[in-house]
C-alpha cells in the first residue's frame, strides 16, 4: 500500500472533479461519492500506518523528477515517515467524520454538492501537503490550501461578513506564506535541492552557515505563523467562523491550522541548526497561547470561544516544538518534538468534535451567542455528553487523551521556569473558559425560551460522528502513556528516540490546575455563588480589552490597512491620471494631428493640385494673349520676330560686338515688350471701343 | 560703292513714292488712299523708267494702275458708304508697329550702307528692252509664262465664283 | 543703287506697316501692293547694278506684277463676300477666331 500512497491524495481530487463536472446536480451522490472516497483514503491511510509502523519507523520516500532544469531538479514525490503516517490518519479521519457530518449539516443549502467538491479538494491538498517530500512541493500544496479555506470560509459569500472573512484569512496567512517562500528558498539554495533529505542533510552536517539557518528558519516560521494563526497574524482565525462549521471543524481545528505545526515538526532539523529561531518559535507559541486564551475568556459566541480555544492550543505545539529546537540545540534532551507532534493528533481530535458539537447545537437553536443558550443538556442526548467530553479532554483531565498530550507539554516547559508558570496559567484559563461554555450552552435556565422550544437533537448523520471522535478523545491518547516502551514517542520522534518517563509531580500539578479552573467556572455560571457580572464590572478595562481582542484588529485596520488603502487609491488616481492622461492625450494628439495633416492635404497637397491647374491657367492666360483671332497681330508678331532675330544673327556675328551676349537685341526685345504692355493698356480704350462689328469702316 | 549718285529725278520720284505711300497707309477715307495709291505706281513705274526697264514700266502702268487700282476703287466704291464718318484707321497695335517699322527702315538701309558689299555688275544692258524682254520671255521663261497664263485663268474663274450672287 | 534700295526698303516698311496696322481689309491689299512694288524696285535696282545678263531681274518683275494682279483679284472677290455677310469691311468682323 505505500507504494500507492499517493492515491490517498488523489482519490479526493478524483471527487472533486467527477461533483464539479459531472454530478453537481445529483446531491446524494455527491455527498456519497466524496464520502466514499475520504473513508477509501482513510482506510489506505490506516494501512499505511499500520506498514510503517511495521518498518518501524523506516522513512520510505519515493519520487519524481518531471523537469530538469540547471540549477535545481522539482521533484513531485511523497514521504512517508511516521509523521505523516500520523498525520494521514488524523486527516482522513477528521475528514471522513466532517463529510459524513455535513450531509446533515448542509441539508438543504443550495449549494449542496460543491460543499463537497470544495471539501474533497481541500482534503486533496492537505493530504497532498503531508505526503510531500520536497519543499517545493510543499508548498504548492500550501497555497492549495489557503485556497480551499478561502473558498470554504466563504461559501456563504452573499453574506458580507463571510466575504470579508474569506479575503482576510487568505490575505494574512499570504503573508506568512511570504516569509515561507523566502525561507524555503534561501535553505534550497545553499543546500542545492529541495527535497527534505538534502537539506536535512545539508543543515545537520553544518554545511549551511548558521546565520542563514537562524534566518530561513525564522522565515519558514513565517508561514507556520500565518498558517496556524500565531501572534501578530491570528487576526484572520476568529473571523474564519463565518463559514459553515464543518469547514470551522475541519480545517479550523483539525487540519489546516495543523499544517504550520506539521510544517515545523518535518522541519525541525532546521530549527535545531539553530537556538535563537527556536527561542523566537517558542516565545511566539507561548504568547499566542495566552493571549489567544485570555480573549477566549469573555466571548459570547460560541464559535469564537473555540476558535481562540484553538489559537491557544496551536500556541502550545508551537512552543512545544520551539523548546525542543531550543533544548536540542543547547545539547539538552526535551520532549517538545514528541509532545507537540502527540497534543497535534489529539487535539484534531477532540477539537473537531467539540466544534462539530457547537454545529449540532447551533443547528437546534439557530444561534451562535451562548448568551441565548442554556438548559439544553436536556433535550441533546447526544450532542451534550460528547461535547463534555471533549471539554474535559482539552482540559486535560485524566485519563482522556488529552490530559496525555498535554502533560508532555507541560513536561517539555517545565525546564523553563517561565514557560512552565505560563504554560500552567494557561492550562487553568483553558479549563476555565471551555466550562463556562458548557455550563452556559447546557445547564441553567434557557436564557431564551423560543430557542429552547424549539431546540431539538441533530440528525443521525451529524450525532455519529460525534460519537466516534469522542470514542477517540478518549482512547486516542492513550498511545502516548509515558511509560510505554513502544509507544507515540518512540514513533514520531527526531534525532534520537525519546523515551518519555512519567513524571508524577507534574502530572499531579497540572491535574490540580484543570479541576480549579472547571471549579471556577462552576462556581461562577452553575451555582452562580460568584457573579461573573461584578467580576466583569470589577475589571473593567481588561474586561474590555479582552473583550475587544486587545484591539488587534483595529489597530491593524488603522496602521496597515488604512494605509494601504489610501496608498491604493492613491495609486490609482496617479496611475488613472496618467494613463487616462496619456490616452486622453494621445487622443488629443491624435485630433491634433489629424487637423494638421488634413490642413496639410486641404493647402499643399489641394494647393499643389489646384496650383498646377492654376499655373497651366495662368500659362493658358498668358499664351492666350497671343491668340488674337486678329491676323494683323499675327503678321506683327512674325515680323517682330524675323526682325529679332536678324537683328541677334547680325549683332552675334558682326565683330563690333564686345561682350557675347547680344546686348542690343535684348534690349530691343525688352523695349518691345514693354512697349507692347503699355500700348494695350494705354492705347485700347479710345481706339478699339468705338469701332463695333457692325460699323461700317 | 558706286560713284555715281542718282540724280534730281530719282529724288523727286522717291519723295513721291514715300510720300504718296505713306498717305496710302494713314488717310482715314479709302477712297482717298486708292487715289494716293495710283500716285503712287505711277511714280514706281517712272522709277522703273530710270532703271531702264522701259517695258516694266509701261506693264505696271497698265496693269497695276490700269486695272488693279480700277479694280481696288470699283471695290472700295461697292462696299463702302462713303459718306459716313471716317473713323480711325489704325487698331491697337498702331503705336508698337510703327516702332518698329520704323526701326526696319532705318535699320535696313543702315544696314545695307554699313555691310554692303558691291558687286560690280557683270554685263551691259541691252538696249532694245522690249524685244530682249520678248525674247526671253519665249526661250528662257516659257514655263513661268504658261504657268502664269494658267494662273490669271485660275485668278479669273476663281473671282468670278467667289463674288458671283448667291441662290437662295 | 544703294539709294533705290533703300528706297524699296522704306516703301516696304510702309506698306509693312500699313499692312499691320489698317483696320479696312481694302486698306490692307493696297498697304500689300505697296510692298509687292518696293520689291519690284529691289529686283530692277539689281538687275541694272549687279546682274544685269538675262535680264532676270526684269523678268520676275513681270512676273510678280502679274501675280499681284492675279491676287488682287481673288482678294477683292473675297473683299465682296465679306461685305456681302457682315455689311461691313472692318477687320473686327474677321477677326472671328479669337479665343
Amino acid at each position: 500500500m505505500t507504494e500507492h500512497s499517493y492515491l490517498i491524495a488523489l482519490l479526493p481530487l478524483l471527487s472533486f472533479v467527477m461533483i464539479i463536472f459531472f454530478l453537481r446536480w445529483q446531491e446524494k451522490v455527491s455527498a456519497g461519492f466524496s464520502i466514499a472516497m475520504i473513508v477509501i483514503s482513510w482506510g489506505m491511510s490506516v494501512m499505511v500506518l499500520i506498514e510503517t509502523l511495521a518498518r518501524h519507523g523506516k522513512p520510505y520516500e519515493a519520487f519524481y523528477k518531471f523537469v530538469e532544469l540547471v540549477r535545481f531538479v522539482p521533484e513531485i514525490g511523497i514521504l512517508i515517515d511516521p509523521l505523516t503516517a500520523v498525520m494521514l490518519v488524523v486527516v482522513t479521519t477528521v475528514g471522513a467524520c466532517v463529510q459524513i457530518y455535513s450531509v446533515g449539516y448542509m441539508h438543504g443549502d443550495p449549494r449542496f454538492s460543491r460543499f463537497f467538491s470544495y471539501l474533497s479538494l481541500f482534503l486533496f491538498s492537505m493530504l497532498g501537503l503531508v505526503l510531500a517530500n520536497n519543499f517545493f512541493m510543499i508548498f504548492i500544496f500550501w497555497e492549495l490550501v489557503g485556497l480551499t479555506s478561502y473558498l470554504l470560509i466563504g461559501f456563504w459569500f452573499e453574506k458580507a461578513s463571510a466575504a470579508n472573512a474569506c479575503k482576510k484569512a487568505f490575505i494574512t496567512t499570504r503573508i506568512g506564506d511570504l516569509g515561507f517562500l523566502v525561507g524555503l528558498f534561501m535553505v534550497a539554495i545553499y543546500a542545492g535541492t529541495f527535497n527534505y533529505g538534502g537539506v536535512f542533510d545539508k543543515v545537520a552536517s553544518g554545511a549551511i552557515p548558521t546565520g542563514i539557518v537562524t534566518a530561513a528558519a525564522i522565515f519558514i516560521f513565517c508561514g507556520a505563523v500565518g498558517k496556524s494563526a500565531q501572534f501578530p497574524l491570528h487576526v484572520w482565525l476568529p473571523d474564519a467562523m463565518e463559514g459553515p462549521t464543518p469547514v470551522s471543524a475541519l480545517i479550523h481545528a483539525a487540519t489546516m491550522v495543523a499544517a504550520g505545526v506539521y510544517l515545523v515538526a518535518r522541519a525541525m532539523t532546521v530549527f535545531v541548526g539553530s537556538a535563537e529561531a527556536s527561542l523566537v518559535v517558542a516565545v511566539i507559541g507561548l504568547v499566542t497561547s495566552f493571549m489567544a486564551a485570555s480573549i477566549g475568556l469573555v466571548q459570547n459566541d460560541i464559535k469564537r470561544v473555540l476558535a481562540y480555544s484553538t489559537c491557544s492550543q496551536l500556541g502550545y505545539m508551537i512552543m512545544a516544538l520551539g523548546l525542543y529546537g531550543y533544548d536540542t540545540a543547547l545539547g539538552h534532551h526535551s520532549p517538545g518534538y514528541y509532545a507537540g507532534s502527540f497534543h497535534l493528533m489529539t487535539h484534531a481530535f477532540f477539537k473537531g468534535l467539540l466544534f462539530l458539537g457547537a454545529g449540532s447545537v447551533i443547528h437546534a437553536v439557530h444561534t451562535n451567542d451562548i448568551q441565548e443558550m442554556g438548559g439544553l443538556f436536556g433535550k441533546m442526548k447526544l450532542t451534550a455528553p460528547t461535547f463534555i467530553i471533549a471539554s474535559l479532554s482539552i482540559a486535560g483531565i485524566f485519563p482522556l487523551s488529552g490530559f496525555w498530550s498535554k502533560d508532555e507539554i507541560v513536561a517539555a516547559a517545565s525546564h523553563h521556569p517561565v514557560f512552565l508558570v505560563f504554560t500552567l496559567l494557561i492550562a487553568f484559563m483553558t479549563a476555565f473558559y471551555m466550562f463556562r461554555l458548557c455550563f452556559l450552552t447546557f445547564f441553567g435556565e434557557p436564557r431564551d425560551k423560543e430557542r429552547f422550544d424549539h431546540a431539538h437533537e441533530s440528525p443521525k448523520s451529524m450525532t455519529y460522528p460525534l460519537v466516534f471522535l469522542a470514542f477517540l478523545s478518549i482512547f486516542a491518547g492513550w498511545v502516548g502513556l509515558p511509560w510505554l516502551q513502544h509507544g507515540f514517542a518512540s514513533f514520531v520522534y527526531h534525532g534520537e528516540p525519546y523515551h518519555p518517563h512519567a513524571n508524577w509531580l507534574l502530572m499531579i500539578i497540572s491535574t490540580v490546575v484543570a479541576v480549579s479552573g472547571i471549579g471556577l467556572a462552576y462556581l461562577m455560571y452553575f451555582k452562580k455563588s460568584i457573579s461573573a457580572d461584578s467580576v466583569a464590572a470589577k475589571f473593567k478595562p481588561l474586561y474590555t480589552l479582552l473583550y475587544n481582542k486587545y484591539y488587534f484588529d483595529e489597530m491593524y485596520d488603522a496602521l496597515i490597512i488604512r494605509p494601504t488603502l489610501t496608498f491604493a487609491r492613491l495609486m490609482w488616481r496617479f496611475d488613472a491620471g496618467i494613463i487616462d492622461g496619456l490616452v486622453n492625450g494621445t487622443a488629443w494628439f491624435t485630433v491634433v494631428w489629424s487637423d494638421a495633416k488634413q490642413w496639410f492635404d486641404t493647402w499643399i497637397v489641394d494647393g499643389a493640385v489646384n496650383g498646377s491647374g492654376w499655373i497651366v491657367r495662368k500659362g493658358a492666360d498668358l499664351g492666350r494673349i497671343l491668340q488674337t483671332g486678329k491676323v494683323q497681330f499675327y503678321a506683327f508678331f512674325a515680323l517682330l520676330l524675323v526682325v529679332l532675330v536678324t537683328l541677334f544673327k547680325l549683332e552675334s556675328g558682326s565683330p563690333d560686338s564686345e561682350s557675347g551676349a547680344p546686348v542690343l537685341t535684348i534690349l530691343l526685345a525688352v523695349g518691345v515688350v514693354f512697349l507692347a504692355v503699355l500700348s494695350r493698356t494705354i492705347g485700347r480704350q479710345p481706339a478699339g471701343q468705338e469701332a463695333k462689328r457692325e460699323d461700317n469702316v | 560703292m558706286p560713284a555715281t549718285e542718282p540724280g534730281v529725278v530719282f529724288w523727286i520720284l522717291a519723295v513721291v513714292i514715300l510720300v504718296s505711300g505713306f498717305l496710302v497707309v494713314t488717310l482715314r477715307n479709302i477712297f482717298h488712299c486708292a487715289l494716293c495709291l495710283i500716285l503712287c505706281l505711277f511714280a514706281v513705274a517712272g522709277i522703273y523708267v530710270l532703271l531702264n526697264a522701259e517695258f516694266l514700266a509701261a506693264a505696271q502702268v497698265l496693269i497695276y494702275v490700269g486695272a488693279v487700282a480700277i479694280l481696288i476703287v470699283f471695290t472700295v466704291m461697292l462696299t463702302t458708304d462713303l459718306a459716313s464718318r471716317s473713323l480711325v484707321q489704325h487698331n491697337e497695335n498702331a503705336t508698337i508697329a510703327f516702332v518698329v517699322c520704323a526701326l526696319f527702315a532705318i535699320g535696313v538701309p543702315w544696314l545695307i550702307t554699313t555691310t554692303g558689299v558691291w558687286i560690280p555688275p557683270k554685263g551691259e544692258l541691252p538696249a532694245d528692252n522690249v524685244g530682249t524682254i520678248g525674247k526671253y520671255l519665249m526661250t528662257d521663261f516659257m514655263l513661268p509664262f504658261e504657268v502664269v497664263s494658267v494662273l490669271l485663268l485660275a485668278a479669273l474663274i476663281g473671282a468670278i465664283v467667289l463674288a458671283r450672287k448667291e441662290h437662295s | 543703287m544703294f539709294y533705290y534700295l533703300a528706297l524699296a526698303a522704306v516703301l516696304f516698311a510702309i506698306g509693312l506697316f500699313g499692312v499691320l496696322t489698317r483696320r479696312n481689309v481694302i486698306g490692307i491689299l493696297m498697304s500689300l501692293e505697296l510692298m509687292f512694288n518696293a520689291a519690284n524696285i529691289n529686283f530692277v535696282a539689281f538687275n541694272k547694278y549687279v546682274a544685269t545678263e538675262a535680264l532676270v531681274g526684269q523678268m520676275f518683275a513681270i512676273f510678280i506684277v502679274v501675280v499681284a494682279a492675279a491676287e488682287a483679284v481673288v482678294g477683292l472677290a473675297i473683299v465682296l463676300l465679306i461685305y456681302r455677310n457682315w455689311r461691313g469691311i472692318g477687320m473686327d468682323n474677321v477677326n472671328v477666331m479669337k479665343w
